[in-house]
């Protein structure tokens, strides 16, 4: 009997046992926590995110009952890293954008303006920069911030150890960047002659140096916080100390990063949320739901599948960012060496079908590579300037460019795609990337040529593209600043992105001229005839300009988005006062509603 | 027993070291790195970045460099989230899968066990019949219909459930039904054709002519023997669940493992990879110990060896 007694008790001890990590924990979630942030806190750098993990439970729940005005968002998963030198994405640069700020920055309309620096100059021979910080500037931890702190994150960003994949595009012209990339930081030519002075020589002049001294890789960071905390700085809301309107104050990897306002900005008066809450939802899908519900204001991924409903839509938006999505043939692989055959692939496909039926309006016809957005040295569109003000393509006309397309290949050899050799069109499988192969191997088919695809992973797709072992593929670009030579610069023979591997010998010569010539007009001239090169001989075939789609309630107001992709909340305001918990239900029937009245046109048509 | 448990014990490390030399090599075969994106970072960035992890160094050097480390606890940096270290990673995540795993474990169970009796038991009524639909149901719907429609419906249609993160108990019922669905359908139908089996043997008929109660028939003789199967499943499964799923946590933004199961073969974050599969085996094997435990202690007629 004993024995029975026993085996029982451990029977469920055994079964209790096996779940109670779980089951026990999850109505005590106030000590749990607790429990698992002292003993990370000996040994390892993840004690504060655990500590914030803990956090969430209160601070999230707590902050719309106390009134305080948190702007929720989604604009991406987790970023892998929020440190300014080591980013190089897309979202982890919007969250630098409001947590940090840059000598310069950017305003709604594109142009530069004071930032951290009250003002900056540029010496006559273009070589000397030298920008003049604001009084009184202060970290979040209010400590003092100088001019000291941008040459050491400058020369940061140089150090191997660090190894920033943007600093040659960002510091490449400096005078001393290669010894500073070797490893001797000091031979950067970044001098803080006072506090307030930074003083950048360059080894030839950069006319959009400007552009690159508001590019968040080149942000402040503090000296004091990296060095005592190494690499994990920027994982932790406790050390994270930053220069721009808000500070980190939680970091949740999964789940969230909440800002709040930083009141040692020096702008902190123009503030008007006290926080901005970015949602790291990795799914459409979940985004789409969070939005519904109003737990989120604003998503940048919406569905592919609700894009017919939701057209139309007052709370749906389409704006053109910098970046052309194009197709890459390896020049360097018979047929496409021949300019004949390249130029009349390009021409054969109907680049208004893919980008309003099959991109669903999402991106927008390419007529040219260079796109809406990119700035001409006069500050003018360079699109508009582009060919005479002409398109490259006409993109309305598909069939005259099909006619054309089909005598450009017989000129080259290949009358109704006779003896043309069968090819393949190599793409990782996102977004519209496996709907444009279908659609290619259908255009191309129409000029006799027999195309198969072939779909592989991200991560071997990238290698694979960039090593020249494919014959056609997807590519695209999506600029860093609005200089053309950003995006022109691709197709220089030796670039690292000229995945083609386009080499001609006229091209190289006019981006050479580009980067050398301190006359303005010049330089636009060069610019443009090295893009009259690039579409002459068809270098890569530009198909679509990419926009950002997203989802936004007419709650928040005063934010904008800028043709880098970025969406500036930091001047936003929640227009009912109470927040997201109210508003949420107006927005949500406003949603129903626009989603049902798209439902009822849907079915009427 | 305390000979078998050492016996079970050495032969799970055997099997971790087997696990991570397999992972390490195959991983290190397939191509593509950790340091790529859509824009290629200079020559220089890339080599610096390749100096600071290792990868620079030959495969067998790194390999018994890995080993070493990691017999000593040090599982490495991870190479995509910059800053943070495999075993933070672990640490802040696995609790959080472990909370929705651990509690979709138990409501199987919960479920699960005594449904199927009851389909046992009631053997071609309507209720068998009902439940075998449900349980049919739940092994072949995938996870991510089940989600997609409970957040539909429940989260943004009724408006009856949050449908993101984990912030209060109303926060974990949509994770896991979704969680509990395909394990609850999968005992059910173990216990019942287990039951089954019992039910028809001879020890259970002279039981009944000795006039033991009905009660005490099922629970003392029948549930006995026929939860073995049960407990070989559970161990596993357990493990696998507790350590999260990657469409659910996606679905419902749950900041748990199972993401980064998936996120470190994509990102081809190898530190992270061979942190997560030898975190994961372990489980396993620990697991497995304990089922065959739970055996010696249900059914004594096994003997451990």
């Amino acid at each position: 009997m004993k024995k029975r007694v026993v085996s029982l008790l451990l029977a469920a001890t055994m079964v209790f046992g096996l779940t109670a990590c779980g089951g026990s924990d999850a109505p005590a979630t106030d000590s749990a926590p607790a429990e698992e942030s002292t003993d990370a806190a000996g040994d390892d750098a993840a004690a504060d995110d655990t500590a914030d993990a803990a956090g969430e439970e209160t601070d999230a729940a707590a902050a719309p009952a106390t009134g305080e005005k948190i702007l929720s968002v989604q604009v991406g998963p987790d970023p892998e890293t929020i440190d300014p030198a080591l980013n190089s994405a897309v979202d982890g640069g919007n969250m630098l954008l409001h947590s940090f700020e840059c000598l310069l920055a950017v305003d709604e309309e594109g142009k530069l303006i004071p930032g951290q620096a009250e003002s900056w100059e540029t010496s006559e021979d273009g070589l000397t920069w030298t920008f003049t910080l604001r009084d009184g500037l202060k970290w979040s931890d209010g400590s003092d911030l100088t001019a000291n702190d941008f040459v050491y994150s400058w020369k940061r960003v140089c150090d191997p150890m660090v190894a920033a994949p943007y600093a040659e595009t960002v510091l490449g012209m400096v005078a001393g960047f290669n010894e500073a990339v070797a490893g001797d930081l000091d031979a950067l030519q970044v001098e803080a002659t006072d506090d307030k002075t930074l003083v950048v020589t360059l080894t030839s002049p950069c006319s959009y140096f400007g552009s690159l001294a508001a590019f968040a890789t080149l942000s402040p960071v503090q000296q004091a916080t990296v060095e005592a905390n190494g690499d994990a700085w920027a994982t932790a809301a406790e050390t994270y100390i930053s220069n721009g309107p808000f500070y980190v104050s939680e970091w949740v990897p999964g789940s969230h990063i909440l800002m709040s306002k930083n009141p040692n900005y020096w702008n902190a008066d123009a503030i008007k949320l006290d926080g901005i809450k970015w949602n790291l939802i990795e799914d459409a899908g979940a985004s789409y739901g969070a939005y519904q519900t109003g737990e989120v204001l604003m998503i940048k991924d919406v569905p592919t599948e609700e894009i017919p409903s939701l057209e139309g839509n007052g709370e749906f938006f389409v704006d053109p960012i910098i970046g052309t999505y194009y197709l890459s043939l390896n020049t360097q692989k018979e047929p496409f060496d021949n300019p004949l055959v390249r130029k009349a692939l390009s021409l054969a496909i109907d680049r208004e079908y893919v980008a309003n039926t099959l991109m669903q309006g999402t991106y927008s016809p390419a007529s040219n590579f260079m796109g809406p957005g990119w700035i001409d040295t006069d500050g003018s569109q360079f699109i508009d300037n582009a060919n005479g003000g002409q398109p490259y393509i006409d993109t309305t006309n598909y069939e005259a460019n099909l006619e054309e397309a089909k005598a450009l290949l017989e000129e080259a050899g290949y009358p109704g795609g006779e003896g043309f050799p069968s090819i393949t069109y190599s793409t990782n499988d996102a977004g519209y990337h496996k709907v444009v192969a279908e659609y290619l191997q259908q255009a191309w088919a129409e000029l006799g040529i027999d195309l198969s695809v072939e779909i592989v992973e991200w991560a071997s797709f990238t290698p694979m593209r960039r090593n020249g072992d494919y014959e056609s593929s997807r590519n695209g670009w999506v600029g860093d600043y609005s200089d053309p030579s950003n995006m022109l610069d691709l197709l220089y023979s030796t670039n690292g992105n000229n995945d083609g591997k386009f080499s001609n010998a006229e091209y190289d010569a006019a981006m050479e001229l580009s980067r050398t010539t301190l006359d303005a007009a010049e330089r636009s001239e060069a610019l443009h005839t090295a893009e009259d090169i690039l579409m002459e001989e068809a270098g890569c075939i530009p198909v679509a300009y990419y926009n950002d789609f997203w989802l936004q309630s007419p709650k928040i107001t005063g934010s904008w988005h800028s043709p880098y992709g970025y969406w500036y909340f930091m001047y936003a305001d929640i227009t009912d006062g109470d927040g997201a918990a109210d508003a949420a239900a107006d927005v949500e029937a406003d949603v129903d509603a626009a989603v049902d009245e798209a439902a009822e046109e849907d079915t009427a048509e | 027993m305390l000979k078998y448990v050492a016996k079970r014990v050495i032969l799970g490390i055997v099997t971790i070291w087997a696990v991570a030399t397999l992972t390490f090599f195959l991983m290190n075969m397939v191509p593509g790195g950790p340091f790529l994106s859509e824009k290629a970072i200079s020559p220089q960035a890339t080599a610096a970045l390749e100096a600071k992890y290792g990868l620079d160094k030959p495969l067998m050097q790194r390999y018994v460099t890995y080993m070493t480390d990691a017999l000593h606890g040090d599982f490495g940096d991870s190479l995509k989230q910059r800053g943070r270290t495999v075993m933070s990673i672990i640490k802040m995540k696995f609790p959080v899968s472990a909370r929705v795993g651990g509690i979709s474990v138990l409501v199987a169970l919960c479920l699960g066990v005594p449904l199927g009796c009851m389909a046992a038991l009631k053997r071609g009524k309507f209720l068998d019949s009902l439940i075998s639909v449900v349980s049919t149901c739940g092994i072949a719907v995938p996870s991510f219909v089940v989600c997609t429609l409970l957040m539909y419906v429940l989260g943004v249609n009724l408006k009856l459930l949050p449908t993101m993160g984990l912030r209060s108990w109303q926060h974990y019922i949509m994770p896991v039904i979704a969680l509990s669905f395909y394990p609850t359908a999968y005992i059910m139908r173990l216990m019942r054709s287990s039951m089954l089996d019992v039910l028809g043997q001879d020890y259970m008929r002279t039981a009944k002519a000795k006039g033991v109660s009905g009660f005490w028939i099922l629970f003392k003789h029948a549930m006995r023997n026929a939860i073995l199967p049960v407990v070989t499943y559970v161990g596993p499964m357990l493990a696998y669940t507790v350590t999260g799923s990657f469409v659910v946590e996606k679905i419902f933004v749950i900041p748990g493992l199972g993401g980064e199961f998936i996120g470190a073969i994509g990102g081809r974050d190898y530190t992270l990879i061979m942190g997560t599969t030898i975190f994961l085996a372990t489980l396993i094997i620990i697991m497995n110990v304990i089922v065959d435990i739970i055996y010696k202690i249900v059914d004594p007629r096994i003997k451990l060896k």
